[in-house]
């Protein structure tokens, strides 16, 4: 506001975009700021993105069979070495990296609109409606979320999409009683009860009110559960049950390669090194946003969208 | 009070039936008809049908589902096609191979995060600190699965200072049961050689284990020094001049030891995951191994059987939890 008023005092009025763009680039520099651990989260997580994009233009196909070229150590030719068919590591290793981020985004994007609706419902509604969804999210937090998910998973069959399937059902609760203890105290506040009073239905103040406003914390569990999503994923696959050989996800590249530990080191190191390090820039990312949105520690962020 | 143990027990109750349902509705979702994988690939149709019949599958769901319950309720969780015995007599027979390596690497991680957790609270702001935090979350984030055979490849492989895999060395004797737990019964019968031989086959997979164990406790460690060491207590302690580390000890740990007991649910749900991958990378022959072997072959009983038990432990854990917090902690009044 003070910074538009001055810009308007320069002869130099500034647009609403602008201001919205400047307030979001302050925001970014003051997290990255705020500790080094930070702008170390928001590189891997860009590098990550950026070769999950752009992975193609950058990476031979990493399917290409050359068995003129087999079991070949890491060189100029082939940075992260090559399999027991002569494909190139590197390749597959950023094929992976793609499947994980679209394999993240789609359980999450299936646990975030599932749990939040079910949130939204259950808060606003409440009675017999919010008693029946709470005790179903009690039930399905009963479980070790990882031993459920490879429960269904093994129930399905083995299958990439299947353990998408069985992690959204294990991460949507977390979203349900998050969306709900938001909701519980945003719909009792003035903005809530005097849109309410000016006569606006429950469908207006659950989209136009509530969901602005869960909006922020979804956020951060979001980025907090991607690194759990990519991990898990990945897991299922090296125990046999996501994606399955010959495809590049990074579980099943570390299988593949487990036969030759002795004498392929490369095959199962870098795969993994990606996994570690992927998760941990993601977890890193979730773990800063937490810190630093904390209501204790700052009150405007997070704060109420009328 | 009691009515808090009284609500927390009824829901529980509630959560456990709740488990069996989720268990039951996955056994019948099962693809392919169970009746034809107990019978086999070159099984007539009639054979198959009368498989059906004999295991009540042609019946209605409800039906089946009562059975369901009456067997679990006599401890019966169904019959291994793979092992050839009752799953519930498999479970208790590899659960204490399990009890031992996760409590080794609960301890080992737990030391671990507290040496790390108070050296960072005490240097707050410093490079140690974050350093710590970094370690903190790495170890969150490294998968145990390639953890594990990096370890292998590097220790055994390379080295050659531990055994690839098992419990024991192939060939010797386990010395007599009494807990079940290698370690403590050969201590007890002064099997010392065995003794070693166990510590030697927990090495890998604790440390496996306990980098997991570390990562989440950290964090939690470190926040409650912090909030403990500015108690006014603490300066009181060390303004009538008792030692550092005496003030440590017996003012500061004590105090930030009742928020870690909070995450031993999470502990555990870690722990059961981490399991499940570790036991089948280095062989153990606990109940994650045999989870995961039942998966492969596509024993259903026996995954939903461990799935059940897995579920069922980890309830009651988060009940002793929520428990041990009251009585730990009188300032907190359940509503």
């Amino acid at each position: 506001m003070i910074d538009r008023a001055a810009a308007v005092e320069r002869g130099r009025p500034e647009t609403v975009a602008a201001g919205t763009l400047r307030r979001a680039k302050r925001t970014v520099e003051a997290f990255l700021s705020e500790s080094r651990l930070n702008a170390l989260a928001v590189a891997i997580v860009a590098l990550v993105l950026l070769l999950a994009v752009f992975g193609p233009l950058v990476a031979a196909s990493p399917d290409q069979i050359d068995l003129s070229a087999v079991l070949q150590g890491p060189s100029v030719h082939h940075w992260f070495g090559t399999d027991a068919v002569g494909r190139d590591l590197f390749s597959r290793v950023v094929a992976g990296g793609r499947i994980s981020i679209e394999v993240a985004v789609i359980i999450l994007s299936l646990s975030v609109t599932f749990g939040t609706i079910l949130g939204i419902v259950s808060g606003l509604l409440g009675g017999l409606a919010d008693e029946l969804i709470m005790r179903l999210t009690d039930l399905f937090l009963a479980f070790p979320g990882f031993i459920l998910a490879a429960a269904i998973a093994a129930t399905l069959g083995p299958s990439l999409e299947h353990t998408v399937l069985a992690l959204a059902v294990v991460f949507w609760p977390w979203y349900t009683r998050l969306v709900r203890g938001q909701v519980l105290s945003l719909r009792e506040r003035e903005f809530v009860l005097a849109s309410r009073l000016a006569g606006a239905g429950t469908m207006w103040i659950a989209t136009r009110h509530l969901l602005r406003n869960v909006l922020p914390l979804v956020t951060i569990q979001v980025s907090l559960d991607v690194g759990y999503a990519i991990l898990y994923t990945s897991s299922l696959s090296f125990l046999g049950l996501g994606a399955q050989p010959p495809s590049p996800e990074w579980g099943a590249i570390i299988i593949g390669g487990r036969g030759y530990l002795q004498t392929a080191w490369w095959w199962t190191t870098f795969p993994g090194l990606a996994l570690a390090v992927t998760v941990l820039g993601f977890n890193l990312l979730g773990d800063g946003l937490r810190d630093w949105i904390d209501p204790r520690v700052r009150g405007s962020i997070g704060g109420v969208q009328e | 009070m009691g009515t808090f143990i009284a609500r927390r027990l009824a829901f529980m109750v509630f959560v456990l039936w709740g488990v069996t349902l989720v268990t039951f509705f996955l056994s019948r979702v099962v693809p392919g008809d169970p009746a034809r994988l107990m019978a086999g690939p070159q099984a007539s149709p009639g054979a198959v049908a009368h498989i059906s019949h004999i295991y009540g599958l042609d019946e209605p769901l409800f039906v089946q589902y009562g059975r369901y319950m009456r067997d679990l309720s006599q401890g019966n969780l169904g019959f291994s096609f793979v092992t050839r015995r009752n799953v519930s007599t498999d479970i208790a027979s590899f659960l204490p191979a399990t009890v031992e390596l996760a409590g080794y690497a609960l301890v080992v991680g737990f030391v671990l995060a507290l040496v790390t957790a108070t050296v960072a609270a005490y240097r707050r702001g410093t490079l140690t600190d974050v350093g710590g935090r970094l370690s903190a979350i790495a170890g969150l984030s490294v998968p145990a699965f390639w953890l594990a055979l990096l370890l292998q490849l590097l220790f055994h492989t390379r080295l050659g200072w531990f055994p690839l895999g098992g419990r024991l060395d192939p060939g010797a004797t386990p010395p007599p049961q009494i807990t079940g737990l290698l370690t403590v019964d050969s201590l007890l019968t002064g099997r010392f050689g065995d003794f070693a031989n166990a510590v030697s086959h927990l090495v890998l997979p604790v440390t496996t284990l306990a980098v997991g164990v570390y990562g989440l406790m950290v964090r939690i460690v470190r926040t409650s020094v912090i909030d403990a060491l500015g108690e006014e207590y603490v300066r009181t302690a060390v303004a009538k001049g008792l030692s550092r580390w005496r003030v440590l000890r017996r003012h500061v740990l004590r105090n930030a030891m009742l928020p870690t007991v909070t995450v031993l649910g999470l502990e555990f749900g870690l722990l059961a995951a981490g399991v499940f991958v570790v036991e089948s990378i280095f062989q153990w022959p606990g109940l994650g191994n045999y989870a995961f072997q039942a998966i492969q072959a596509n024993d259903y009983s026996a995954t939903l059987g461990a799935t059940l038990v897995i579920a069922a432990m980890y309830v009651i854990v988060n009940l002793i939890v929520d428990l041990a917090y009251l009585y730990l902690d009188p300032r907190i009044r359940y509503a």
